[in-house]
């Protein structure tokens, strides 16, 4: 052994790499480039397609941008194909063996709007900022309980309760907000509701080491049940204890009144604009502080965070209380914000396209909140259409959050990697 | 700083794991903790570092007793320690998982990146590491994420090292440089505790040794004793390793690889045109140190690598390509290196894990139906075959001793008809008892005319049981060498460099 | 997560059974929460069904009930009253809690067992004729999610596949008319085929892309339901001819279940309200079938495998892969056995979208009370069944709402899933001193008794 003293440092194992070339991400444009020409040729609708992107209160009109229909659609499925085709280029030849993730952001707009333009064919215009705006609402708690579950998760806990947390949020906020006739009663209680469906998840998951998806499905059944039951034993023979006074629409002075971007931004409650900063906040929490970087060491290796002093079921036990605080607000928008009284699954399992926008998300607070948008932004679609009359199925676009959070985990869009020990509960001997 | 157990005990339910142990290491002092697997090092270790609580005992330092409710005290009062598997987080930058737990920090909690890019820097510096502060822990090889450990510790101000089980993933070139550096630290007055179960760095490096054994200090030792003298006092009793072979009958070629090539889900080249021929009645060792590609190989050779190009041929059979069912019933008997992931299940009784891999058809299974009485006569034979120490054959396998679980796994596949034996290594975290029993039995297999291919990373045991030895480095094989090359050359090659360059 | 409730024997396990390491516990490693059996202790058996199955299920299936009865209490008007002037008579409080409570349990045992109000002993048990029938689709689909659990997977899927399995069954019973018999086994088939189709889906991709499993069938279950409405409300596919509404046509009426009623008339008996069906009797069938798989079939050896360790079982030449789709296949089929229940059994004029009626995800809790065990499932199945026929008559005598019953569900899960919660709160003596079993310094003493 002494001999090899002798020999300079073994320079470090560094194995040589292959380019992958995989061809999954062209193969997905192409489905929807041929759906495009299917649009384009194989069930064209003629006519004008308008898109209204004004609205009364902005400080100068755009005018209605009329297309004809067409025209546009054979050019955007034109578009979308050569898209499509320089991906299999880009794929195969250039030296990083896939395509830019700009690029498949590009072809997502592209055929949304070859889409809008098809389904809107001689109909009485689609209102843009309406769309927009609708859709922000109705992303509005998934954005709230995605960010409660990348913080959960992150920490190495599992969230499947956070339709639970949005119910029991938006019950309690109808409760309280009504018998004190305070929104921000409602809130506080909202959140002390996420707060306890967090809890009863961290004595299960962390102090009896409970499955933890068991843990959260059962969660969902549990307050399901509570708030039906309290729904018809309370709320049905006290209808005062059920009607809130909703949070007030706070326009922003000067901004609300840009075109589109107004009625986008600034014209909303105070739960809108906490979500703003809830993203940033959690953003900057989990990336930039002390705090966050323990977070996500607990969530990766909880052995290695024990090591160096960090009590681990500790941290999870706060993370999951904040997580469910967020979650809680999310819920308060329900009873605060979009309608002022609680009715039964009010929530309509928004708790799991959350958990779709936190895997589609990446468990990343920003990604997952635009995720949280998409999907909103997808259901409002559905509803738009309907109103204005389209040829699909609503159905179908209910669907979409569903099979795109499919087929992200089936590892088709991207590669994902959840934190390692998400799931595991940290059992000291 | 000066480090003193008094009398530590540690119970686990009815089993006692540290008897009454004590230990003082001095300042600037490598205080050698010698013991086999499970002797009790690992948990005395634990216990001062405040992992576990010990029920009896105390710790001192500088003769103040000290109570340490988790690591956290145990850092603050200036103890380090780098961890057998290592404590970091693998997608942290090197820079964070050196703050992490004392994390500098600016305004409103912000992270102070620079001021630990710094104190990576500094600690590098005075040491001579290279260690890029920005590197992404998981990117780095395995003896630079140790030194992360070390700078970990020291960042921490730590007085009291102590290092755990440190060069079991290591070069012999590291191993050279960690001892290097285990006594820079020593001579700036650090107290190093360093835990082992190999000999020869202990005489090499240690300034004082302690032995435990089952659980219980037996004796301090001079790092002048010799090799044989450490080991039966280690073991308790005089230990000949070497087993009895008589030279192999070599029969005809039966198992070759040729041009092997495995890309793993990284997309890394992790075996690069690998070839070997094993002949009927005879061991091909392939030696190496760990991560440099055999785990892979035998993977491949199973079948449970996707990504593989060349050719495996056992007599003149293509198996490439084949499933894992189809490349056993070829005739592949297979001993998993990690025997409580691969290898059993362990909620399963003995029996059943016995008929593992005979799932499908005779004799445990006719018509879709288990033949349980079938099974439980087989499994009785081979329990006494075996000499597996279990209560009955119900008995779940999770609550075997290693030894007895590793005889359960040499059990079932040394009951199939066999054309090939791959083993991999086959005794780690064995006692020396059932450590000679499966070396027994490795060699009576070869000795039946059946082609062996033993896969380890521990020299002794290569040297004990090869016939040849093939040395992988990097994905490559650098050589194949007679089984009765010095370890001084093999080191070498473990290392990379070619036999003729060795020879020179 | 995967490895739920899947301990393979002694029904005894705990549900949080962890990794599968079986080493020595070293720094790094989660040791296994298992008990003993070498440990010297003088009655084993007690101390197992102490702290174990049996007593540990009453008292969580107790603790659950006493949950329930706060719940009844606090919203019931007349404890209400009584606290309101609670210091002037607080024995009046007693009284009203005793009577609501007392009120709302026994209607529950009257809507469940035994009516005691009626006269004549057919009329007295047709309560427990009507459990039966609650039990019938909550034993074939808890089944269905327990036989997932034994592989290691987590079917959330229930509801999906339940939806599918029923949209199929349906088709084939009202699009096709077949002889007696005949009839209802083919449309059951259907809804066999249809529940394993939509399992072998999540199956497929956990076998192809590693996707995970709960993931996939959390979104499968909305996807199942936005397509079945669209069938609902779409002519020539699942709605009723010429109907407005989103309702399928009803079933044939060789295509139904007969029911024990008709039976009874039948041979010449006298008129009853008996709706248990043949369905009952195929879900006692699925319980045997899926007892002899796990236990006496190869096939199910090779699923416990993979269940308990699946890394083992592919180095032994075990076909992970094809064991996790084919054991989504058949978790699927025997909750599409539940779907074709509902259709067949329950529904049998016209389903709409909310055919589910929950049971998806009661199937979950009806797993993992029994756990994962058959004969567990099938008795949860039954308790259940039960909860949920005597919760409708509670709900109509006593005004208690139903979603109690959902309450009651999840609070004895969460009980059973945490023993030491129970043993904590009723004070009991914990499972052995050495739960977890160290074997290292064992080791090495063998290795030196030679």
């Amino acid at each position: 052994m002494t001999t090899a003293t002798l020999t300079p440092s073994a320079a470090p194992i560094v194995h040589e790499k292959v380019i992958v070339r995989s061809l999954k991400v062209p193969i997905i444009l192409d489905v929807f480039a041929i759906a495009a020409l299917v649009f384009a040729f194989g069930i064209p609708r003629r006519g004008q397609s308008s898109f209204r992107l004004s609205t009364s209160t902005d400080f100068f009109q755009i005018p209605t941008v009329v297309l004809p229909t067409v025209a546009t659609v054979v050019t955007v499925a034109i578009l979308l194909v050569v898209v499509a085709i320089l991906t299999h280029l880009l794929v195969a030849f250039s030296s990083r063996g896939r395509s830019p993730l700009w690029l498949s952001a590009v072809f997502t707009v592209l055929f949304l709007f070859l889409f809008l333009t098809w389904a809107g064919a001689d109909l009485r215009g689609i209102p843009i900022p309406g769309l927009l705006v609708g859709g922000l609402a109705l992303a509005t708690p998934l954005v709230f309980g995605s960010l409660g579950g990348v913080l959960g998760e992150r920490a190495g806990v599992v969230n499947v309760a956070i339709d639970g947390q949005l119910l029991f949020g938006a019950f309690s906020a109808a409760l309280v907000g009504s018998a004190t006739h305070s929104p921000w009663a409602g809130l506080v209680a909202a959140i002390v509701a996420g707060v306890l469906v967090s809890w009863v998840l961290a004595v299960f998951a962390l102090r009896y080491w409970v499955d933890q998806v068991i843990v959260g499905v059962v969660l969902n059944v549990l307050v399901g049940g509570l708030t039906n039951f309290f729904y018809t034993k309370v709320f049905a023979q006290v209808p005062s204890l059920n009607h809130t006074t909703k949070f007030d629409t706070i326009d922003i002075p000067g901004l609300s009144q840009i075109p589109i971007i107004g009625p986008v931004f600034f014209q909303h409650t105070i739960i809108i604009y906490i979500m703003y900063i809830a993203v940033f906040v959690v953003w900057y929490a989990l990336f930039k502080t002390r705090w966050g970087l323990r977070v996500r060491s607990v969530g990766e290796h909880p052995q290695a965070a024990d090591t160096v002093g960090i009590n681990v079921n500790r941290t999870r036990f706060w993370t999951v209380t904040v997580a469910g605080a967020v979650a809680g607000i999310g819920g308060a928008f329900y009873t605060l914000d979009s309608v002022s009284k609680f009715d039964k699954d009010i929530t309509q399992g928004a708790g799991f396209i959350a958990l779709a926008a936190v895997i589609f998300g990446q468990w990343h607070p920003i990604k997952a909140a635009l995720a949280g948008l998409l999907f909103g932004f997808a259901e409002n679609l559905q509803s738009t259409l309907g109103i204005i009359g389209s040829p699909v199925p609503s159905e179908f676009l209910l669907m979409l959050p569903y099979v795109v959070t499919i087929v992200a985990v089936a590892g088709l869009v991207g590669q994902s990697r959840a934190p390692a020990a998400d799931g595991t509960p940290y059992i000291k001997s | 700083m000066k480090l003193e157990l008094r009398g530590i005990t540690k119970r686990f339910g009815a089993l006692t794991a540290n008897d009454h142990i004590d230990l003082t290491v001095e300042p600037g002092e490598i205080h050698c903790l010698l013991g086999e697997n499970g002797a009790g090092k690992s948990t005395l270790m634990n216990v001062l570092y405040g992992l576990y609580q010990a029920d009896e005992g105390e710790i001192l330092l500088d003769d103040d007793v000290q109570h340490f409710s988790g690591p956290g005290d145990a850092m603050n009062a200036g103890i380090g320690m780098v961890h057998q598997h290592f404590m970091l987080i693998p997608v942290f930058t090197v820079a964070e998982n050196v703050m992490l737990g004392h994390e500098p920090t600016r305004l409103g909690g912000r992270l102070d990146l620079a001021a630990a890019r710094a104190k990576v820097r500094e600690i590098s510096e005075r040491f001579g590491f290279d260690v890029d502060p920005d590197a992404v822990v998981e990117e780095l090889p395995v003896g630079v994420q140790q030194r992360v450990e070390i700078i970990k510790a020291l960042s921490r101000d730590a007085k009291v090292l102590v290092f755990d089980e440190p060069t079991a993933v290591l070069t012999p070139q590291e191993t050279d440089e960690l001892m290097a550096i285990m006594r820079q630290l020593r001579d700036t007055g650090v107290a190093i505790v360093f835990i082992t179960h190999k000999l020869r760095e202990v005489r090499e490096v240690a300034d004082r040794i302690t032995v435990i054994r089952l659980g219980k200090v037996v004796g301090e030792a001079q790092p002048t004793a010799s090799n044989a003298e450490l080991a039966s006092m280690m073991v308790g009793r005089a230990v000949d390793l070497s087993i009895h072979k008589d030279p192999p009958k070599i029969g005809a070629e039966a198992f070759v690889v040729h041009d092997l090539t495995v890309i793993d889900a990284a997309d890394q080249v992790v075996v690069s045109h690998v070839g070997f021929t094993v002949h009927a009645g005879e061991v091909l060792a392939i030696a190496g140190v760990q991560g440099n590609g055999q785990t892979e190989l035998v993977e491949a050779i199973l079948g449970v690598q996707n990504r593989v190009e060349g050719s495996i041929r056992l007599d003149g059979r293509e198996l490439l390509g084949r499933s894992v069912g189809g490349v056993l019933d070829a005739g592949v008997g297979f001993v998993p290196e990690d025997r409580t992931d691969d290898g059993l299940v362990a909620e399963f009784t003995i029996a059943e894990n016995l008929m593992l891999d005979r799932s499908t058809g005779a004799p445990f299974v006719r018509g879709g139906t288990l033949q349980l009485t079938e099974l439980e006569r087989f499994a009785e034979e081979k329990i006494a075959e075996f000499d597996i120490r279990a209560q009955g054959v119900t008995t779940h396998v999770g609550r075997l001793s290693g030894g007895n679980q590793q005889k359960v796994v040499l059990a079932r596949e040394l009951s199939r008809e066999l054309r090939l034996l791959v083993v991999s290594q086959p005794t780690r975290g064995l006692d020396v008892g059932s450590i000679e029993f499966v070396h027994t039995r490795i060699v009576q297999t070869r000795d039946s005319g059946i082609p062996v291919v033993v896969v380890s990373t521990e020299l002794d045991e290569v040297v004990t049981l090869a016939d040849r030895i093939a040395v992988m480095y990097r994905g490559s094989i650098v050589g194949i060498v007679p089984g009765d090359t010095s370890r001084e050359v093999l080191g070498l090659m473990m290392a990379g460099e070619k036999p003729a360059e060795v020879a020179a | 997560m995967t490895d739920v409730g899947t301990g393979s024997a002694g029904g005894a396990e705990p549900i949080h059974s962890q990794s599968s390491k079986l080493d020595t516990i070293e720094p790094g490693q989660q040791p296994n929460a298992r008990r003993d059996p070498e440990a010297p202790f003088g009655n084993n058996l007690l101390r197992e069904i102490m702290s174990g199955g049996a007593v540990l299920t009453v008292l969580a299936i107790v603790l659950a009930l006493v949950v329930a009865a706060v719940l009844i209490a606090a919203t019931d008007s007349g404890v209400q009253a009584a606290a309101g002037y609670f210091f002037a008579r607080p024995s009046d409080l007693f009284v009203a809690v005793w009577n609501a409570v007392s009120g709302a349990y026994v209607s529950l045992f009257q809507g469940s067992i035994w009516n005691f109000q009626r006269t004549g002993f057919l009329v007295q048990i047709a309560p427990l004729m009507s459990t039966l029938t609650f039990a019938t689709p909550l034993i074939a689909a808890g089944l269905g999610v327990a036989l997932a659990f034994r592989v290691g997977m987590f079917n959330i899927g229930g509801r999906g596949q339940l939806i599918i399995g029923a949209a199929v069954a349906g088709w084939i019973a009202w699009s096709f008319p077949m002889p007696p018999v005949i009839a209802f086994l083919v449309a059951t088939i259907g809804g066999l085929v249809g529940g394993a189709l939509w399992g072998a889906i999540a199956g497929v991709l956990k076998a192809t892309t590693g996707a995970h499993e709960v993931i996939v069938t959390i979104m499968l279950n909305y996807v199942a339901f936005y397509l079945v409405a669209y069938g609902l409300r779409t002519q020539g596919l699942l709605q009723a001819h010429g109907s407005n509404s989103p309702v399928s046509p009803g079933d044939l009426p060789n295509a139904t279940y007969p029911k024990l009623s008709d039976l009874i008339t039948a041979l010449g008996g006298p008129a009853t309200s008996y709706t248990v069906n043949i369905g009952f009797l195929l879900s006692i069938v699925a319980t045997v079938a899926v007892w002899y798989l796990f236990s006496r079939s190869s096939t199910g050896f090779r699923f416990r495998a993979v269940g308990e360790n699946p890394r083992a079982a592919r180095t032994a030449g075990i076909n992970v892969k094809w064991v996790y789709t084919l054991a989504m296949i058949f978790s699927g089929a025997l909750v599409g056995l539940a779907g074709a229940d509902q259709v067949l059994g329950t529904t049998t004029t016209g389903f709409n979208s909310g055919v589910d009626a929950g049971i998806g995800f009661s199937a979950i809790t009806v797993a993992l009370l029994g756990r994962s065990r058959p004969w567990g499932v099938f008795f949860s199945g039954l308790l259940f069944g039960a909860l949920q026929a005597g919760g409708y008559t509670m709900q109509a005598l006593q005004q208690i709402p139903i979603d109690i019953v959902d309450v009651i569900q999840s609070v004895v899960v969460l009980f059973i899933a945490a023993p030491p919660l129970v043993r904590a709160v009723f004070r009991l003596p914990k499972p052995g001193s050495t739960r977890r079993v160290r074997r290292t310094p064992a080791a090495v003493a063998e290795g030196n008794v030679k």
